[in-house]
């Protein structure tokens, strides 16, 4: 691999990464949310993939091959089981913020994260770590996603797209964190959204429905 | 040596094994109270051996030092009370029929799980290790926050879980710039997270990524101690935990957070000056205690009350770090080992006291010394030291605290917290006598206090009292671990 078709594939990752976190934004129907979601963690662990080929580290491959699996499959599976089977609650309920108003705040979110990952630009200005703004955007539209939506479901969407932006920092500023801390890292957000699946299961036995406008009994 | 340091970590571990196996029974629950009590006997073995050194074991992954000590002392001691009133309180839980034999063991395997991952948390010397063991604790103390499976519970677990995981998530984010910093001062790839060696590059970090790193570590582990602004959880996870769980999360799981918090700063302060860490924790822990103080003063429930209570509690812990001196750090370790046996005191008398009126309602309440004399005095026992009045430790340690604070020329900062202390102990003494004094409504149910719970209840008044009047080997521990974290004169 060379060196511009190593820059030219990362930035393609990244871009693909950035691109659903945004289509995520503007989507209402949660299946199509997971599978965007399923897309966005190929997206990721083509990042760890392209580095480990590009620099013949059988390690980085290896992470690179847990993730995709993790990522791609595992977690918007367990979501997917999770999605309801009645009408509306197959569908995110009446938004907070519309959806014109809400992709113009993810355009602002992406500016602001140039502004924010400067330093570490600055620290190390490899292909890679240019790539890292996006990975940043994702953060904060992710954290956007779970203040603005109103089903369970899409708030867990949200927290993994964290972790997912997360992750991709980790990439593509250090070639990823050792392996024992992905590791753990890993089985951390499998098991919180394992949590999160029951509980959003529990919620509609208890409420009828996963609207999270439903809790609202415990307040001072 | 190397096997000494595994104890407080697989002993528990050991105990969730077996309730796995063997469910909620006798000799399981045991089995799990022993394993707390090996993490406070294992520790002391530690802390005689090392001293003010530092010792490592399995390939550098963990490393204990005086801090490290001083947190596994306050899970084995607050552990070992929870988990033997546990006994007694899930018992009781079956009896009523608020939990079913399935509620039952997945809480005695839980509880265990929790203690074990917090070990991990206080004797991890890989920091990514250690954030790695406080989400566990997110993910361990999910269904033992929602175990009582009400609307209420599940409401509030969800949003324990949700808040709890983007905090932390971010402490993550924080964790992934430090190591890039440290890779680029010239770390190696395998230690650059290890904390002995985070120290030993900590001048030459990036500043600006450190900047960066800092201010997402202090939102982050804050989350999770408690503090302003993901604070949000706190009252509702831990007035619907089942008591015990309550008094581990209240007493324990916050300062272990905290402890975490403390080790990132010490690390901080040596790439950026003190001045970044202290005037983020100052804000920090100020607001925490002003939302906890203006909550406490219109309070109507007795669980709630008692979390906003720990929050007041870590706004000053966090203010006392941020004065950041020996002194301060010493006591800010004792206030915290008070705070965690005083808590667990208030709050196991507090599921007795929900178990009996089935309410938390602190109108519900009405002559508790009259009714039950045990519940009643550990209860009053409980808010007296909260309240930081002697004999009990809790006042050493605010005194200390407000010295170590007029020592580092915080004298505003000092009287702006002691000004809403005073409110939530208004609050505190004005709630806590409704409850306890006076002659009881007619027709009040009686109070029950199973056999354990009150073993628990002596042993920890026993404790209290104890811890006041005779510091024993505790200054010397606490002055070794705030030397460990570097923290001047």
């Amino acid at each position: 691999m060379t060196q511009t078709t190593y820059a030219g594939l990362l930035d393609l990752a990244a871009g693909a990464f950035l691109l659903t976190a945004v289509l995520i934004v503007w989507r209402r129907e949660l299946r199509a949310i997971v599978r965007l979601l399923a897309w966005q963690g190929m997206a990721l662990a083509a990042i760890p993939l392209v580095e480990g080929i590009y620099q013949g580290d059988r390690a980085i491959v290896t992470v690179g091959v847990i993730v995709l699996v993790l990522k791609a499959l595992v977690l918007p599976i367990l979501l997917g089981r999770v999605v309801g089977t009645e009408d509306q609650e197959r569908r995110e309920s009446t938004p907070l913020v519309n959806t014109t108003a809400s992709l113009l705040i993810t355009a602002g979110l992406t500016v602001m994260a140039y502004a924010v990952t400067r330093p570490i630009i600055a620290l190390d200005p490899t292909e890679a770590t240019r790539a890292v703004p996006a990975a940043f955007a994702v953060i904060l539209i992710a954290v956007f996603v779970m203040v603005s939506r109103r089903r369970a479901l899409s708030q867990a969407v949200g927290f993994l797209m964290l972790d997912n932006g997360i992750a991709a920092t980790g990439f593509l500023i250090t070639a990823g964190v050792p392996l024992i801390v992905e590791l753990g890292a890993s089985l951390d957000a499998l098991f919180a959204v394992l949590v999160l699946g029951v509980l959003t299961g529990r919620m509609r036995r208890a409420f009828g429905d996963t609207d999270l406008d439903q809790l609202r009994e415990l307040r001072d | 040596m190397n096997i000494l340091l595994m104890v407080p970590i697989l002993a528990p571990l050991v105990a969730a094994l077996l309730a796995a196996l063997l469910g909620w029974r006798r000799l399981t629950a045991s089995v799990t109270v022993l394993a707390a009590l090996s993490v406070l006997v294992s520790a002391s073995a530690i802390g005689l051996r090392i001293g003010s050194g530092a010792q490592f074991g399995v390939w550098r992954v963990l490393r204990a030092d005086a801090l490290s000590i001083t947190m596994l002392i306050v899970i084995g001691t607050v552990g070992t009370l929870a988990t033997w009133a546990s006994v007694g309180y899930i018992n009781a839980e079956l009896a009523q029929g608020h939990t079913n034999r399935k509620g039952a063991n997945l809480y005695g395997v839980l509880v265990p799980v929790f203690l074990s991952a917090m070990a991990l948390a206080v004797l991890a010397n890989n920091i990514g290790v250690m954030w790695v063991a406080i989400e566990a604790t997110t993910v361990a103390t999910a269904f033992l926050v929602g175990h009582r499976r009400t609307r209420p519970a599940l409401e509030a677990t969800w949003k324990y879980v949700v808040i709890c995981s983007v905090g932390i998530a971010l402490a993550f984010l924080g964790t992934v710039l430090l190591y890039f910093a440290s890779l680029h001062a010239g770390a190696s790839s395998e230690t650059a997270l290890d904390f002995d060696v985070l120290l030993h590059y900590a001048p030459q970090l990036d500043p600006a990524v450190t900047r960066l790193a800092a201010g997402l570590l202090l939102l982050g582990y804050g989350a999770k101690a408690g503090l302003v602004p993901f604070h949000t959880w706190l009252a509702d996870a831990h007035s619907q935990s089942p008591a015990p769980v309550s008094a581990l999360m209240s007493g324990v799981l916050l300062s272990v957070a905290f402890s975490a918090l403390l080790r990132m700063k010490s690390i901080i302060d040596l790439a950026l000056g003190t001045g970044f860490m202290r005037t983020g924790l100052l804000i920090a822990g100020l607001l925490t205690v002003l939302i906890a103080a203006s909550l406490l003063v219109v309070q109507t429930d007795f669980k709630r009350m008692l979390a906003y209570s720990s929050m007041e509690n870590m706004g000053l812990v966090a203010v006392a770090a941020a004065a950041g001196t020996e002194l301060a750090i010493a006591a800010l370790l004792l206030h915290v080992l008070a705070h965690g046996i005083g808590k667990a005191l208030v709050f196991l008398a507090a599921g007795q006291l929900q178990a009996a009126h089935d309410s938390t309602a602190i109108g519900d309440v009405t002559g508790v010394l009259a009714r039950s004399r045990l519940i009643g005095t550990s209860f009053a026992v409980g808010l007296v030291i909260l309240l930081g009045l002697p004999p009990f430790a809790m006042f050493a340690s605010e005194l200390s605290i407000s010295r170590a604070m007029a020592g580092a020329h915080l004298e505003w900062a000092l009287g702006l917290a002691l000004l809403l202390m005073v409110v939530a102990f208004a609050a505190l003494v004005r709630n806590g006598a409704r409850m306890l004094l006076g002659s009881p409504d007619p027709g009040s149910p009686a109070i029950v206090v199973p056999r354990s719970v009150g073993g628990a209840l002596v042993t920890g008044v026993i404790l209290s009292l104890a811890l006041g009047l005779a510091a024993g080997p505790f200054p010397l521990l606490f002055h070794n671990a705030a030397t460990a974290l570097g923290a001047p004169r």
